[in-house]
């Protein structure tokens, strides 16, 4: 069956051609269903892999497809690996699309026919790209899907293309996309320079301890790069939450479950040369819990529904590098999971919420939707309460992996933590008092409009549901019930080189409990306050922030800082170089080079003043100087 | 130094003296004659290098028939002194430096030939008539005859061109 | 005589002629500029012709050669070729005077167009 796993990206490719070709043609019933068709398709076919994959005794397989480039040394396979790590990721990206994709056909049906098959077009096109990159059995390949989905990103974010500020924010995701991926290319250079091959078996084979650790540091380095560009770390996080001018649907795809956990897949991938790499992996641990209290941190005073939902998925994706960072790979790939699972579930709640509104998405001008929205309601609270890390949903087990792993590595990194869990608690639960608790607080317009949405909507939400409440059970951890970590079996066979080159730290089963009911104990409360404080909140409070709520409102002021430190010189320098270089010197150079040769044509076209006397003296001297050149000096002709 | 020389540098002299003349003159009349000068003493010189035929020949047709045609256009034409076009000074002086200049250059290039190379005092019977004649219609016949042609067209073009339209 | 003195005669004769064609407008005269042009390349012809003859002369006597006929001949067509070409020229002059009423050659700068 592995060796049919070219049938997974290969049915979305189908599914684009058949919605990009025909976008014209083609009725609006029948391009949902050969989307989604193509999306269940490739999910019927990872789950049959999967099934495979399971069994006891399974290696990693390589299909090989063809020579992509086989240049000198350079030999590039279109190659697809299968494996437990990348059929997870088969999984959860065909899994989540195909319910996403179930969504969008209700949710986009206001669009034009045209524009309706042009955005299942992209969708599909983002899947195969996706799928690419997870399947790439060499980073090349993985790269042309980083790329791919890089695109996607950037088409969809602009899918309302008519509005300035929806493309403004789609080219700024795909220039900061550009910084990661020009790293992450280098990357890959310097792989290919030190290995001599950029498939996974051959570097990883050849990475030994100790053996030139310093490179070893630059190219895991590069890659983390190109893995903060991607998954919005800092500093190049700042496109996500502006990507957020996108589709809901797309939001919870591209910029939740999906693509933005390329970078935690290609470290965890990597994972052989980060363990020997600790350096890079101090960085990224480092990197990954700033970023996750500083977008925590931000979220806490964001009012519209999908920003607080973006730096809570910033937020979330820093947890899974400082997971990578300590070396809880498992950890870090089982929080990609459920996180897929409840963030998609919260941004198509909320997608359901602004469907419900029209359009609205100020929190503040929403409440009390429980009555009307009951199906998403509920399945917005499960998601809060996963996201939080309320026992027994999945959020929990996945989040508890990653900070008992991060205290046995070190208990400063497990205090500032928790720290960020507990503003995750506290501002989901904001969120959703904000928005379903109290009473409403929108015009009446809005309030005679609002309905449960369609049943292709409420579907995806209730299956998401399901599954953020159950999705952590694979993972329970060893100090609960032995041997219950199904998760952790399962991966084992690609993390073992490097948890023999990095054992993971052992921490006593009485300590994790205290831990555990400690920080639960403290989320509850935050949760609670979160709720309570908001539940009564109207309009009548909203007043000018000020003091530190004024910095997270205008989220720290990064945008502003690097407006000032990056773009604000680069701007100069370009004008300089246009208005001085170019104007003077270039153009000075050019323009000259033709006012000379006017210049001097116009005097030298005195000289053909077709009197034959004057002919024939120019022509004399020159024999004059052609003997004098001849026979004096033979040696200059 | 004997006969030959003697005559050599007269020769030379006037040679150079009437064509220095027939440069300068205004009036295109004395040109002409002065160039009749001028090739009845290049004449002298073939007579002195044994070209005994070439000196002849050059005497009828240059001096001869060629210069008499000319004396016949200018005397068609009516050109005097007064009728004829001035050049601009500078020109003229540009000129006279172009053409010092060409033969300086040549002079100077040539000065080192093989000085030994001398020309026989003896003479030779080459230059006769007879045995140019000899060479004329045996080796160079169809040459000859080529020239008969040539003559032809330039008299069909002389007749096309001076015709009135 | 050295072949020096013919050389140096006939390169003054010649740019004699090239400083006549230079410094006149009158046609008629750069016309018989020309001819003296030609007359100092034929003078040159024969002296070489002649020089040609004495060296194969001392060699097989001065009966038993004919070089330096070729020479000779060559005098002869120039000036065969001369003579038509001054009768065609001459042809040209005429009606250009014709036109122009002129034989100054700075009226013929049609070559400017």
């Amino acid at each position: 069956m592995s060796q049919l796993v070219y049938l997974v990206p290969m049915f979305p490719l189908i599914g684009f051609l058949i919605n990009g070709l025909g976008r014209n043609v083609l009725p609006k019933p029948l391009v949902g269903i050969i989307g989604s068709a193509a999306l269940l398709a490739s999910f019927v076919v990872s789950l049959l892999i999967f099934n495979e994959v399971r069994t006891p005794g399974f290696s990693a397989v390589t299909v090989n497809l063809f020579d992509f480039i086989h240049v000198g040394k350079l030999n590039v396979p279109f190659a697809f690996q299968v494996d437990q790590l990348s059929v997870l990721f088969l999984l959860i990206i065909t899994g989540v699309g195909f319910l996403i994709h179930v969504y969008s056909t209700s949710y986009m049906h206001d669009e034009s026919p045209s524009s309706y098959a042009r955005y299942f077009a992209y969708l599909n096109l983002f899947v195969f790209s996706m799928l690419l990159l997870v399947l790439g059995s060499n980073y090349v390949i993985m790269f042309i899907g980083w790329e791919g989905v890089g695109l996607c990103s950037y088409l969809l974010i602009g899918f309302w293309f008519k509005n300035a500020d929806y493309n403004y924010a789609a080219r700024k995701a795909f220039v900061m996309n550009r910084i990661g991926d020009l790293a992450f290319l280098i990357g890959i250079f310097w792989i290919f320079a030190q290995f001599g091959s950029v498939n996974y078996a051959d570097v990883f084979s050849q990475a030994r301890p100790g053996a030139s650790a310093h490179v070893l540091t630059g190219i895991t380095l590069l890659l983390f790069i190109g893995a903060t560009g991607k998954s919005a770390q800092i500093p190049l996080y700042t496109w996500l939450p502006d990507a957020m001018a996108g589709p809901t649907p797309v939001s919870a795809l591209i910029h939740a479950a999906t693509m933005v956990t390329a970078g935690i897949y290609m470290i965890a991938r990597s994972n052989v040369l980060y363990s020997l790499a600790p350096a890079t992996q101090g960085v990224i641990a480092v990197i990954g819990l700033c970023t996750a209290i500083l977008a925590a941190s931000i979220a806490i005073q964001q009012n519209d529904i999908k920003k607080v939902l973006a730096y809570s998925t910033v937020s979330q994706l820093g947890y899974m590098f400082l997971g990578l960072g300590v070396g809880a790979y498992t950890g870090a790939v089982f929080h990609v999971m459920t996180h897929a699972f409840f963030k998609a579930l919260l941004f198509l709640g909320a997608g359901s919420v602004i469907h419900a509104m029209g359009g609205e998405q100020d929190i503040r001008k929403m409440g009390g939707l429980r009555k009307f929205m009951p199906v998403t309601s509920i399945t917005f609270l499960i998601g809060c309460l996963a996201i939080a890390g309320i026992f027994p949903f999945a959020g929990f087990f996945s989040k508890d992996e990653i900070l008992s792993r991060a205290y046995a590595h070190n208990p400063v990194l497990y205090v500032i933590g928790i720290l960020g869990a507990l503003m995750t608690a506290f501002y989901m639960f904001r969120l959703y008092s904000l928005t379903f608790a109290g009473k409403f607080r929108g015009t009446h317009d809005q309030e005679h409009h609002l309905h449960e949405s369609p049943a292709a909507i409420t579907i995806p939400l209730i299956v998401l549901a399901v599954l953020s409440v159950v999705g952590g059970w694979v993972g329970i951890p060893e100090f609960m019930a032995p041997n219950a970590h199904v998760l952790s079996k399962f991966l084992e066979p690609v993390f073992a080189n490097s948890h023999v080159a990095a054992p993971p730290g052992e921490i006593a089963a009485s300590t994790e409990w205290a831990l555990t009911i400690g920080s639960l104990v403290l989320i509850i409360g935050f949760c609670t306050w979160g709720y309570m404080k908001f539940k009564n909140f109207t309009l009548a409070e909203v007043k000018e922030s000020t003091g530190l709520a004024k910095i997270l409102e205008n989220k720290w002021y990064v945008d502003e800082l690097y407006d000032a430190i990056i773009v604000k010189p680069i701007n100069w320098i370009a004008g300089f170089l246009n208005n001085v270089v170019e104007k003077l010197g270039i153009d000075g150079l050019v323009n000259g080079v033709g006012k000379l040769v006017q210049y001097g044509s116009r005097q030298i076209r005195l000289l053909q003043s077709g009197q034959v006397g004057i002919y024939v003296l120019l022509m004399v001297i020159g024999i004059v100087v052609l003997f004098v050149l001849q026979l004096f000096f033979p040696n200059l002709i | 130094m004997n006969v030959t020389q003697i005559l050599f540098w007269l020769l030379s002299a006037l040679t150079v003296f009437s064509a220095l003349v027939v440069i300068t003159r205004k009036n295109p009349v004395y040109s002409v004659l002065w160039l009749i000068i001028t090739f009845i003493s290049i004449s002298g010189h073939y007579i002195l290098l044994n070209a005994q035929f070439l000196a002849v020949v050059n005497v009828i047709v240059y001096a001869g028939a060629i210069m008499v045609l000319f004396l016949f256009v200018i005397m068609l034409m009516n050109l005097n002194a007064d009728a004829e076009p001035q050049k601009n000074k500078w020109l003229q002086f540009a000129g006279v430096i172009a053409g010092g200049c060409l033969a300086l250059v040549i002079i100077a290039a040539l000065k080192n030939v093989d000085a030994k190379a001398r020309i026989a005092e003896t003479g030779s019977d080459i230059g006769l008539i007879e045995n140019l004649g000899k060479v004329l219609f045996t080796q160079y016949v169809l040459p000859f005859e080529i020239s008969s042609v040539l003559f032809l067209s330039a008299m069909v073009g002389a007749v096309v061109i001076g015709k009135k339209n | 005589m050295p072949i020096n003195y013919y050389i140096f005669l006939a390169v003054i004769l010649f740019c004699i002629g090239v400083v006549g064609v230079l410094t006149r407008r009158n046609a008629i005269i750069i016309f018989m500029c020309i001819e003296l042009m030609l007359n100092a390349v034929n003078l040159l012809l024969v002296a070489f012709s002649k020089a040609h003859h004495a060296v194969a002369a001392i060699n097989a006597g001065p009966a038993g050669t004919t070089a330096g006929t070729d020479g000779q001949m060559f005098v002869f067509f120039i000036m065969v070729v001369a003579a038509a070409e001054v009768s065609v020229g001459l042809a040209i002059i005429v009606m250009m005077y014709r036109n122009t009423h002129s034989v100054d050659v700075n009226f013929l700068n049609r070559l400017k167009h």
